[in-house]
C-alpha cells in the first residue's frame, strides 16, 4: 500500500509542535525551580546554620520517610517505582518544610506554582501531539509505528514522558520535569535531525510480529532506563551536596559560592537516599523488560535467520547492556557498593544503552541495518 | 545517603545487635539474614570474628601451631592442605568477584563488536587485512577476528559459570534449609529496630505472642511462637514470635541464576550436536540433506555427518514481491519436500520469518536472486552445451554477476601441451534494464521486467578437474584469452548486450568454431540454510525460567517481624514489634504500621485505644481488609521509637554481617 503523503506530513508537523510546546514546558520547569531559588535569597549569613540542618535532615531523612510513609502513602507500597520519590517529598511535607531543608519554613511561591502548573499542563498538550506524530505516522505508513530509529527515538522520548506523567499523577514529583523534559527534548531534536527518515514500508525481515513484541519491549524499557539515568545524574549531584554540607556543619569547610548560588535548585531535590531508590526500582522494573526484549529478539532472528544468537554488533551491544545493568543490581546489593559506586555502574550500563542504539546503528552496523537508519 | 562504610565488620555488630544493654547470640544470628548481604561470602575475615566461631582453616592452623593435629584426629594437616585451594573458592564465589567477572565479559565483548569476526563476516576480515597489514595478523593472534570463540573470553565465561555454580550451590542449600525451618528468632528488643514501637497491654506476655502470632499468621506471614517454658540464652522466658514472608524472592532468584547456567549449556549442548548447510537451489530443482548436496557446511564436533536426517526438498516455484521503489514486500518459495527417504511428498511455502520445519531441523530462505539460461551450440546449430547458471546479485536491483564456465566445448586441445580450449563467459545480468549513458546498462527495479545481460567470451584452459577446487563463482583469467563476438551490439566485439525477452537479441555469434551462445530463458533461485540445533527448546525453556525468576525475584519483596513480650510492672505486659525488609525499605515502613496497628489492636485491652479508630476485637483481626484502612501509627511510642530505630537502620542497611548463614557454609564442609 502506498505511504499516504498527507498524514506522513502531519505527523512531521505534529512531532515538531511537539517539540515546541515540550522546550516551553521546560522553561516553566526551569523558572519554577529559580523563582523558587528567588523567593529564598539565600544569604551567606545563615548559609552555614542551615547548613547544618539541612545536613541533620539528610541524615535523618531516612527515618522521616518511614514515619510519613505510613500516613500519606501506605498504599503507594512496593508497588510503584515511585514509591521513595512520593514519601521523601511527603516528609518533606509533613516536617514543615525541613524536608527541603534550605528554605525551612518557606512555602513556595505562588508564582512559582502557577509556573510549575502551567509546565504539566504544556507537558500534557505536548504529549498529545507527540502521541498524535506517532499515530499518524503509523496510519501512514500502515504499520506500527516504529520501524526505524527515528522512530524508536521518538517512541523512547514519549515512554519516558509518559513515565513522568503517569508519576505525576500519584505523587509530587514535578521537579524531575526540567531534567527529564531537557535530555527528551534532545534526543527528539536529533532524531528529526539526524535520523530522519520519510515514512515507509518496512523491509520484510522487520515484518514480523517478533518485531512488535521485541521493539516494543525494547522501546519501553529504553524509556525507563533514560529516566533512570537522569535519577542517577541527580543522585550524583545530590550526594555530592550532601556530603559538602556535612564537611560544612562539621566545620570543616566553608560555604563556597557555588553553594550559595546553586544551593536552591540542589536543595529542592530528593534526598540522595530516595534518588538512589528510585533509581534502583526504575532498573529493576526495567531490566526484566529488556531481558524480555534481548529474549525476544533471540526468537526474531530464529525465526527470520536461523541462529537465535550470532554475536552480531547489534546483539553483543544488547548483551553487553544487559550484562551492566546486572551488574548494577549485583552492585546495589554488594556491601561496599551501593550509592556512588552502584551509580557509576548505572551511568556505565546506559552508555552501553546508548551504543547499542547509536554507535551500533550509526557507526558499526550488521543485520541490524534497517533500512539505512 | 552517607557513603556505606567500607568495613562491614563493626556496622553489622552494631546492627545486630540491637538491643546492645545485653549480649544476645540469639539476635544477631537472627537479624543477619535478612539484612545479611549476598556478599558474606566474600568476607572471610568477617566469618572468622571469634565471637562466632572460627572457620575450619583458622581452627587448623591454630591446630597445628600449638601441636593440636593429635587433638584433631590429624585432620588439621589435611585441612591446611586444603586452605588455599578453599580460600580461593571462597574468593571465586564471592558477589564481588562475580560482578568483576560481569564487568570483564562487557568489556571482552565490545571488541567483537569492533572488529570484523570470521563467522558473521570472512569477506570483512580480508578487507581488513589488505587494510592493515600489519595489525591484522597481531590481531588475529589475540582472537581479534573470533572474539566468542576465543580463549581469554572463554575463560572469563566459564569462571563466571563456575563462580555461579559454587554460588548456587550454597545459596540452594541454605533456601531449603529455610524452606523447610522457622523464622529466625526476635532479637531481644525489636522494637528498636527502625519503624520499631511498644506499647503496655493488659495481657500476660505469653497470650500476648499467641494473640500477634495469629495476626501475623492471618497475613499470610509464616510464623514461629515461642513454646510455653521457652528462654532465652540468659535463662529468662522466651515469649516472642518471629515471622517472615516473601520466601519467593530467593526462589525467584535462584531460578534465575540456575536457568542461566541452563542456558549456557543449552547453547554448548547446541554447537555440539548441531550443524547447518546452505544450499543453492534453481527453481524446478532440489536438493536432499546429505553433506554433499550443501555448497557450505558445518556441524558440532559429536554430529555423525553420515547420519543426517535424509529428507529432500524441491523448489517449484519462487515469487518476490517489490514496492514500488524497489524495496522488497515479500518472498515466497513454494516447496515439495519428503521428511524421509521414503516419505509421502508434502507442499509448504517457505517465506522470511516463517522457516519449514522437518523433524528437529529448519529449512530458512536465506535469499534469492536469477538464473539465466544459456544455451552453447555448434557451427550446424546442434546443442552442445545448456544450463542455468546462477548469477550472484550485487545490490538491492539485483544487478548480478555471471560467471559461465564450459569445459567440454568439443573443440580440439592445443599446442605442444595439448591443453584443452574451453569457454568461459563473464559479465553481468540486469532484472529490469536501462542504458545508463555514463554507467552503461544499469538495473532499475529488481524484479525482471526487461532482463538484459552483459557478456564477454574467453578461451583457453580454466583448469577445472585438476583436482584444485574453485570458485565457481569467479574467474581466474590467466591462461585465458578474451575474444571478440558478434550480437545485438555490433560486430566482433568484446563484449555484446543480450536482451532475454526478446528472441532476436539475445545470441551472440562468431565464437570460436563457429559456435553461437543463445540466452533464452530465466529463471530464479533461492538459497536456503537447513539447520539443526536439538538443543534450541531448551534454551528457549531456559530463557523463559530467566524472566519468570527475574520478575519474581525483582517484585517480592522477603521481611521479617518480630514481637517480643516482657512481663509488666504489675499485670499485663510491654509488647515490642519490629522488624526488616531487605530490599524495600520505604514500602516495608508502611506495612510494619499497618501491621503493628493490627497487633496493638489485638494486644492491648478492649477498653478504650489510644487511636481514635474502631479497633477490630482483640482475638479475630480482620485479615482481609487493606492496610491502607488500619488506623496509621499515631502513637506517641512510635513517633518516640523513630529517631533511635534510625540509628539501627542507618547501620542495619549495608551490614553485611555473615555469621548465621556464612558459618553453615564454612563449618559444614566436610573434610
Ligand atoms: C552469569 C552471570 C550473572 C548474572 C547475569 C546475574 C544477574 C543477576 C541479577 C539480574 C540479579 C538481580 C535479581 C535480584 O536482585 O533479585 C542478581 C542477583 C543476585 N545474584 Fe547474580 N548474576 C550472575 C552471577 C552471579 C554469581 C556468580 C553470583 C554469586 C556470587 C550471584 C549472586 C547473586 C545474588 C546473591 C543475588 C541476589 C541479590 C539480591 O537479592 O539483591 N550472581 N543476579
Amino acid at each position: 500500500m502506498a505511504v499516504n503523503e498527507g498524514l506522513a506530513h502531519l505527523s512531521d508537523h505534529l512531532v515538531d509542535g511537539a517539540m515546541a510546546v515540550y522546550a516551553v514546558a521546560m522553561l516553566g520547569y526551569a523558572a519554577e525551580f529559580a523563582f523558587n531559588r528567588i523567593g529564598r535569597t539565600a544569604d551567606a549569613a545563615a548559609a552555614a546554620p542551615r547548613a547544618e540542618s539541612a545536613a541533620k535532615t539528610a541524615l535523618r531523612e531516612p527515618a522521616l520517610v518511614g514515619a510519613a510513609a505510613g500516613q500519606a502513602s501506605a498504599a503507594a507500597g512496593n508497588v510503584s517505582a515511585a514509591a521513595p520519590a512520593v514519601t521523601s517529598a511527603a516528609a518533606g511535607k509533613a516536617a514543615g518544610g525541613s524536608g527541603s531543608a534550605g528554605d525551612a519554613g518557606e512555602a513556595q511561591p505562588a508564582r512559582a506554582l502557577l509556573i510549575g502548573r502551567i509546565a504539566v499542563v504544556l507537558t500534557v498538550l505536548g504529549w498529545g501531539l507527540h502521541v498524535g506524530s506517532l499515530v499518524t505516522r503509523g496510519l501512514a505508513a500502515h504499520r506500527v509505528p516504529w520501524g526505524n530509529m527515528y522512530e524508536f527515538s521518538s517512541m523512547i522520548c514519549l515512554i519516558a514522558i509518559s513515565a513522568f506523567l503517569l508519576l505525576l499523577t500519584r505523587y509530587p514529583v514535578r521537579w524531575l520535569g526540567v531534567f527529564l523534559v531537557f535530555p527528551a527534548l534532545v534526543y527528539l531534536g536529533f532524531a528529526r535531525t539526524v535520523l530522519y527518515v520519510p515514512a515507509g514500508p518496512l523491509v520484510p525481515a522487520l515484518n514480523s510480529y517478533w518485531l512488535k513484541i521485541h521493539v516494543v519491549a525494547a522501546i519501553l524499557s529504553s524509556g525507563i532506563f533514560l529516566v533512570s539515568a537522569v535519577t542517577t545524574v541527580l543522585f550524583l549531584v545530590k550526594d555530592r551536596w550532601e556530603h559538602r554540607l556535612a564537611e560544612v556543619a562539621a566545620g570543616r569547610a566553608p560555604v563556597s559560592a557555588a553553594m550559595r548560588n546553586r544551593g536552591g535548585i540542589v536543595m529542592k531535590l530528593p534526598a540522595s537516599a530516595s534518588l538512589d531508590t528510585l533509581t534502583y526500582r526504575l532498573i529493576a522494573f526495567g531490566f526484566p523488560i529488556w531481558t524480555f526484549a534481548v529474549i525476544a529478539g533471540a526468537i526474531w532472528a530464529e525465526a527470520a535467520w536461523g541462529r537465535y544468537w550470532g554475536w552480531d554488533p547489534k546483539e553483543t551491544w544488547s548483551f553487553i547492556t544487559w550484562v551492566c545493568y546486572a551488574a548494577y543490581l549485583h552492585a546495589r546489593a554488594t556491601a561496599g557498593w551501593r550509592g556512588y559506586k552502584a551509580a557509576a555502574v548505572s551511568l556505565v550500563a546506559f552508555s552501553a544503552l546508548f551504543v547499542d542504539y547509536y554507535l551500533v546503528n550509526l557507526v558499526i552496523s550488521g543485520l541490524h541495518s534497517y533500512a539505512g537508519v | 545517603m552517607t557513603p556505606p562504610p567500607t568495613t562491614s565488620v563493626p556496622t553489622a555488630r552494631a546492627a545486630n545487635e540491637p538491643g546492645s544493654d545485653e549480649p544476645t547470640p540469639v539476635v544477631g544470628a537472627g537479624t543477619d539474614q535478612i539484612v545479611a548481604h549476598p556478599d558474606e561470602f566474600s568476607l572471610p575475615e568477617a566469618a572468622a570474628a571469634p565471637a562466632s566461631g572460627a572457620k575450619p582453616s583458622a581452627t587448623a592452623a591454630a591446630d597445628a601451631a600449638s601441636g593440636g593435629a593429635a587433638r584433631d584426629g590429624g585432620r588439621g594437616q589435611f585441612d591446611r592442605l586444603l586452605d588455599p585451594p578453599r580460600r580461593a573458592w571462597r574468593v571465586l564465589t564471592s558477589m564481588r568477584t562475580a560482578l568483576i567477572l560481569l564487568f570483564l565479559l562487557a568489556v571482552a565483548a565490545i571488541p567483537g563488536s569492533l572488529f570484523p569476526q570470521r563467522t558473521i563476516n570472512p569477506l570483512k576480515v580480508q578487507e581488513y587485512y589488505a587494510a592493515h597489514p600489519t595489525w591484522a595478523p597481531i590481531l588475529n593472534r589475540l582472537g581479534g577476528f573470533h572474539v566468542f570463540g576465543a580463549p581469554w573470553f572463554a575463560a572469563i565465561y566459564l569462571l563466571l559459570f563456575i563462580s555461579l555454580i559454587g554460588c548456587l550451590w550454597s545459596r540452594v542449600r541454605w533456601h531449603l534449609r529455610a524452606l523447610v525451618g522457622r523464622p529466625p528468632a526476635a532479637p531481644s528488643r525489636p522494637g528498636r529496630l527502625a519503624g520499631g514501637s511498644s506499647w503496655a497491654s493488659t495481657l500476660a506476655p505469653d497470650e500476648a505472642v499467641v494473640a500477634a502470632g495469629k495476626v501475623l499468621r492471618s497475613r499470610r506471614f509464616r510464623v514461629a511462637v515461642a513454646p510455653p517454658g521457652a528462654t532465652r540464652a540468659g535463662g529468662d522466658p522466651d515469649h516472642s514470635v518471629a515471622a517472615e514472608k516473601g520466601y519467593l524472592r530467593e526462589t525467584g532468584n535462584l531460578i534465575f541464576h540456575i536457568a542461566l547456567v541452563v542456558v549456557l549449556l543449552g547453547v554448548g549442548l547446541g554447537s555440539w550436536f548441531g550443524y547447518q548447510g546452505t544450499v543453492l537451489v534453481i527453481q524446478g530443482n532440489g536438493y536432499s540433506n546429505t553433506l554433499i548436496s550443501y555448497d557450505q557446511f558445518s556441524a558440532g564436533t559429536l554430529v555423525d555427518t553420515a547420519k543426517l536426517r535424509p529428507f529432500s526438498l524441491d523448489l517449484d516455484d519462487f515469487k518476490a514481491t517489490y514496492e514500488a521503489n524497489g524495496q522488497p514486500k515479500d518472498f515466497v518459495a513454494t516447496v515439495a519436500y519428503a521428511e524421509d527417504l521414503d516419505a509421502p511428498t508434502k507442499h509448504a511455502e517457505i517465506r522470511v520469518n516463517h522457516p519449514l520445519s522437518i523433524g528437529g531441523s529448519k529449512i530458512y530462505l536465506l535469499g534469492h536472486g536469477y538464473a539465466p539460461h544459456f544455451v552453447l551450440r555448434d557451427k550446424s546449430g546442434k546443442t552442445v552445451w545448456e544450463s542455468y547458471v546462477p548469477c550472484t546479485p550485487r545490490d538491492g536491483m539485483f544487478t548480478s554477476t555471471c560467471t559461465v564456465k564450459i569445459p567440454d566445448t568439443g573443440l580440439p586441445p592445443v599446442g605442444p601441451l595439448r591443453s584443452p580450449q574451453q569457454l568461459a563467459f563473464t559479465g553481468f545480468f540486469t532484472p529490469t534494464t536501462i542504458v545508463d549513458p555514463v554507467q552503461g546498462p544499469v538495473s532499475v527495479y529488481p524484479a525482471a521486467v526487461a532482463p538484459g545481460l552483459f557478456l564477454t567470451g574467453w578461451l583457453g584452459n580454466l583448469h577445472v578437474n585438476e583436482g584444485i577446487p574453485q570458485n565457481i563463482y569467479s574467474l581466474d583469467t590467466q591462461d585465458l584469452k578474451q575474444f571478440g563476438t558478434d550480437g545485438p551490439s555490433g560486430k566482433a566485439l568484446p563484449a555484446q548486450r543480450l536482451a532475454l525477452n526478446d528472441p532476436k537479441n539475445r545470441t551472440m555469434t562468431g565464437l570460436p568454431g563457429g559456435m553461437s551462445l543463445e540466452v533464452d530463458g530465466l529463471r530464479e533461485f533461492a538459497t536456503f540454510e537447513t539447520k539443526s540445533d536439538p538443543y534450541k527448546n531448551l534454551v528457549l525453556y531456559a530463557a523463559i525460567a530467566i524472566i519468570v525468576g527475574l520478575v519474581t525475584s525483582l517484585r517480592v519483596r522477603r521481611r521479617r517481624v518480630w514481637v517480643r513480650a516482657r512481663p509488666a510492672a504489675g499485670t499485663g505486659s510491654t509488647v515490642e514489634i519490629g522488624g526488616l525488609s531487605r530490599s524495600d525499605a520505604e514500602g516495608f515502613a508502611a506495612e510494619l504500621t499497618a501491621l503493628t496497628a493490627r497487633v496493638r489492636a489485638a494486644t492491648e485491652p478492649p477498653g478504650p485505644p489510644p487511636v481514635a479508630t474502631p479497633s477490630p476485637p482483640a482475638q479475630s483481626p480482620p485479615a482481609q481488609s487493606p492496610p491502607a484502612q488500619s488506623p496509621p501509627a499515631q502513637s506517641p511510642a512510635a513517633t518516640a521509637t523513630t529517631e533511635d530505630a534510625t540509628e539501627a537502620s542507618g547501620q542495619a542497611e549495608p551490614s553485611a554481617e555473615p555469621d548465621d548463614q556464612n558459618n553453615p557454609s564454612s563449618t559444614r564442609r566436610e573434610p
